[in-house]
């Protein structure tokens, strides 16, 4: 039915009605990968339509992003809201079905990662809002007989205010459907913005302090069964017997079937399924993994870093400035592997039948989803619909789709809706983690302390190797090295190589993804270097960004509102760091105090400098620095994925620790005014306090910190 | 209440397809039990295996989703409810053992979130994805129970117990203590 067209770089607007009156306004845009284009017949529109504004005045927005917690439902209702002139109170959202209308622009896909959503909704939605704002005019002033010109829409409704005439949008939108979509809408000026740069409150806050907000894991259908699997304790075993006499006497339990990922246990209730699962007994094939261990990584590693990588990056000639320098700075790097654990731990509802299926899940990939479902149930995608639900928790865990696929395979096996639900420890042990990595640097300083040369080679396994298989080109995953290859310090001889290493540990996205390890390495490097050269780390910093502005603005900001050079409470001290990720930047200082002997580290503020260019919700960039922060800093202090005979060794909150309440620095945000593109703000934040932490207790102890989690021992 | 009747089959002919009825018709007369609590401030009744946690039987045998699962160790707090005003972790409370108590979850706290600590975590805007929220509340609700104007110390001793994974417990803090202040007002203003 949808006839491809070759569009340009713009949204594509189209306007529609349907048998209720509403005016509906869709778009289409152009991916990365593909150029799809709008629906010249009217049903598509109908059926996936952005906006729809009724007779009865209720604007409703459909929103292609999945909300985990980034406020995106909020940030796209106020893009829609500014150039609408909505009333704020009238504005309804609701998640959009998987349909390629809904691709985010930035992948050619629908999903929500890489701090995306308002770099790629910006323009279409401020610009839907404007042509739909013209049309409604448009259809007023052609009532009253007036010219458009002298009317303005405000508050949901268009006003001529020489005459004191108005209409609601609602008694409007049979005549504006009737109108031409206009092609470049007159967008406001930024000095008129009412919602746009505002602190407008999240519009999902009400639903998620009543308990009524409904995650995946609340989905609740008709003769819905719940299910719980047993799956290898070793990446990439496999089942090789099992009994389950034991596990169909517990209580509640229906069925015992056996799947691609494990042995699941289907119950009338998640408790049974889960007190089913424990009472397998299953003989597991542990295949080529079982003997891997953390150890053996960390020597592997350690081996191939002796070999020349492929390289990221050559500026000038490394090796001739180092055998210049006055002094030379070595060090070998090294991060663990983490666990997302999102606190919504792993599901996925889902009914499939002879000719269709649905999937109700907290989903970041709808178009995957949609596959997944398809592939598995034996129907074609367009047969599949997906319903996203709020996601208790993202940070590049739902952008997988395992859960997915077992919610399918076991509706399609048992035949009626399934619900999988993942206890804490099958969340932990089989994560798609961040990668461990290590990186060995040499740097060069002249006579006077400032760098000639520098040298890091990365060794680590790659993300896109498995989640976009085709994607990795020459050996260099760009997701390895972001982070350390693209740092902006003018050192004028600058070498980076990789070496992909793969472990047989599944590695995914965990929020900021390689800057989440980069930025940490490259950051304390730097004040490794300050350091021997003799200069205070925010100086060397600045004169080393003489040439990047963005990136000297937020390092000098968060240097002035920390303080940073006045005295400090005794026993405290104070880092920074500054890392650029997602088209943002953000330095944080950080002021700590520890304990040599318990190796406890206490942060007690956070002053972060954040440039994101324009933005929607300062608020919202305050949470999110806020929550990057935590995240950050849990992983930091306490976290670390160890491996033993092939096997996760954490399980739950005991072992895998996360930051409380009682550990909470006081985190200051403030925000560069600018009027630069749009950048990232889920994930920017992420990357600088662990090196701004470590900094400072390099500050204190002369001893860097080159491995994370902190430990006791690197504390003296 | 499990007994699988034939109109019942009728009435669900998949799962009559697909399930092994002989399971529940065993367990039926072996392992369920009824037992009664106050909930929400009416009496409810539930056939259940007495070792399955509140938790569970709020979630799938009451389909009250507000209590959340998070690690079924009480060790993150997301399943906090009130039982007879103690705030506890319905994740590893066995059903059996409130029989007769008073249950008060998120969603008795009030029918429009309009229980000052509801309202107190709007004003602040603390949620972010909003899953372990419940719990943050029922903790908070307990506190204030007991400490009408918790010092900073206070809250850190009863809100420890309960993981945010998206960081928002700065604003946590700042609600509470805007909702004893709010707690403090209509105290006055009633006496």
């Amino acid at each position: 039915m949808a006839t491809k067209i070759l569009l340009d770089r713009r949204a594509f607007l189209k306007s529609s009605t349907v048998s209720g009156g509403a005016l509906l306004l869709g778009f289409y845009l152009p991916g990365k990968f593909e150029a799809l284009a709008a629906t010249p017949s009217a049903e598509p529109v109908a059926a996936n339509a952005w906006v729809r504004i009724a007779p009865d005045n209720t604007v409703t927005l459909m929103i292609d992003k999945s909300e985990m917690g980034q406020g995106v439902v909020t940030s796209l209702a106020m893009l829609l809201a500014e150039e609408l002139e909505l009333d704020w109170k009238k504005i309804k959202t609701e998640f959009a079905p998987a349909a390629p209308q809904y691709n985010n622009p930035l992948f050619g896909l629908q999903g929500t990662g890489g701090s995306t959503s308002i770099r790629a909704s910006w323009g279409p939605l401020t610009k839907a809002g404007a042509a739909a704002r013209e049309m409604l005019v448009a259809a007023a002033a052609k009532r009253w007989g007036v010219e458009a010109g002298t009317c303005r829409a405000e508050n949901g409704a268009v006003i001529h205010a020489p005459s004191k005439k108005n209409l609601t949008y609602g008694t409007l939108v049979e005549d504006a459907v009737k109108l031409p979509v206009p092609d470049k809408p007159a967008l406001k000026d930024p000095k008129d913005y009412k919602f746009i740069g505002k602190p407008i409150k999240r519009l999902d806050t009400p639903v998620k302090t009543t308990g009524k907000a409904s995650f995946g894991i609340d989905v609740r259908l008709p003769n819905m069964q719940h299910a719980a699997v047993a799956r290898c304790p070793v990446f990439g075993g496999k089942v090789k017997s099992f009994d389950a006499e034991k596990a169909k006497t517990i209580p509640g339990v229906k069925q015992i079937v056996q799947i691609s990922s494990g042995v699941a246990v289907v119950a009338d209730n998640t408790w049974s399924a889960m007190q089913g699962r424990d009472a397998l007994k299953i003989e597991w094939d542990e295949g080529a993994n079982a003997a891997n261990s953390s150890d053996a990584i960390h020597k592997l590693y350690v081996q191939r870093a002796e070999q020349p990588g492929v390289i990221v990056r050559k500026d000038g000639d490394v090796e001739v400035a180092l055998a210049g320098a006055a002094r030379k700075i070595e060090a070998a790097y090294e991060v663990p592997f983490l666990a997302h654990a999102t606190m919504e731990p792993m599901n996925c509802a889902a009914d499939v039948r002879a000719n269709g299926c649905d999937i109700y899940a907290p989903t970041q990939f709808q178009t995957f989803t949609q596959g997944t479902g398809a592939r598995i149930a034996g129907l074609k995608p367009e047969q599949v619909r997906v319903h996203t639900t709020y996601l208790g928790g993202g940070f590049g865990r739902r952008a997988e789709q395992d859960f997915i696929a077992e919610a399918v395979e076991l509706s399609k096996a048992v035949g009626t809706p399934v619900q999988v639900t993942w206890s804490r420890e099958d969340d932990m042990q089989h994560d798609f983690y961040r990668p461990a990595a290590y990186t060995k640097f040499v740097a060069g300083l002249d006579v006077d302390g400032w760098p000639v040369a520098w040298k890091s080679r990365i060794v680590g396994p790659s993300i896109m190797n498995r989640f976009f298989p085709g994607s990795v080109q020459n050996g260099i995953d760009q997701t390895s090295v972001e982070g350390a290859s693209d740092i902006k310090y003018a050192i004028p001889n600058f070498f980076t190589d990789y070496l992909l290493t793969e472990v047989g540990v599944p590695v995914g996205f965990w929020r900021s993804v390689g800057n989440s390890h980069n930025g940490y390495i490259t950051e304390c490097f730097i004040d490794e270097l300050a350091k021997a050269g003799g200069k205070d780390p925010v100086e060397f910093r600045r004169k080393l960004l003489a040439n990047a502005p963005r990136h000297r603005g937020v390092l000098e900001l968060a240097a002035e509102k920390s303080g940073w050079g006045k005295p400090l409470p005794a026993g405290h001290t104070r880092g920074i760091a500054m890392v650029e990720s997602f088209a943002s930047y953000v330095a944080e200082v950080a002021e700590v105090s520890f304990n040599r002997t318990s190796g406890e580290v206490r942060v007690h503020r956070v002053v972060c400098a954040v440039d994101c260019g324009r933005y929607v919700n300062p608020d919202t960039i305050r949470a999110q620095m806020e929550g990057a922060i935590v995240y950050g800093l849990t992983a930091a202090l306490k976290g670390q994925i160890t491996i033993s005979k092939g096997r996760v060794e954490q399980g739950n909150f005991n072992d895998y620790e996360m930051l409380r309440l009682n550990e909470m620095p006081e985190i200051e945000v403030h925000i560069v005014q600018n009027n630069e593109a749009p950048g990232g703000a889920g994930e920017p934040g992420t990357p600088p306090i662990a090196p701004a932490v470590c900094n400072a207790i390099f500050a204190a102890t002369g001893k860097p910190i080159r491995r994370l989690p902190i430990h006791a021992e690197d504390l003296a | 209440m499990r007994e699988k009747s034939s109109p019942a089959i009728c009435e669900f002919p998949r799962i009559f397809i697909h399930a092994d009825l002989l399971y529940d018709r065993r367990l039926a007369s072996e392992g369920f039990m009824a037992i009664s609590f106050t909930l929400n401030g009416k009496l409810q009744t539930v056939n259940v295996t007495p070792d399955m946690p509140l938790l569970w039987v709020l979630r799938d045998t009451l389909n009250m989703t507000g209590t959340k699962f998070g690690c079924g160790m009480a060790l993150c707090g997301a399943c906090t409810v009130h039982i007879n005003g103690e705030a506890a972790r319905s994740c590893i409370t066995p059903v059996s053992s409130v029989a007769g108590k008073k249950i008060t979850t998120i969603e008795g706290l009030s029918s429009d979130g309009s229980h000052p600590v509801q309202q107190a975590w709007i004003e602040e805007d603390v949620p972010q994805c909003g899953y372990c929220q419940s719990g943050q509340i029922m903790s908070a609700v307990a506190l204030l129970a007991k400490k009408s104007n918790p010092t900073d110390a206070e809250i850190d001793d009863a809100m420890s117990g309960n993981i945010c994974r998206c960081g928002t417990y700065q604003r946590i803090r700042k609600a509470i203590h805007r909702a004893a202040g709010t707690h403090a007002g209509k105290a006055k203003s009633a006496a």
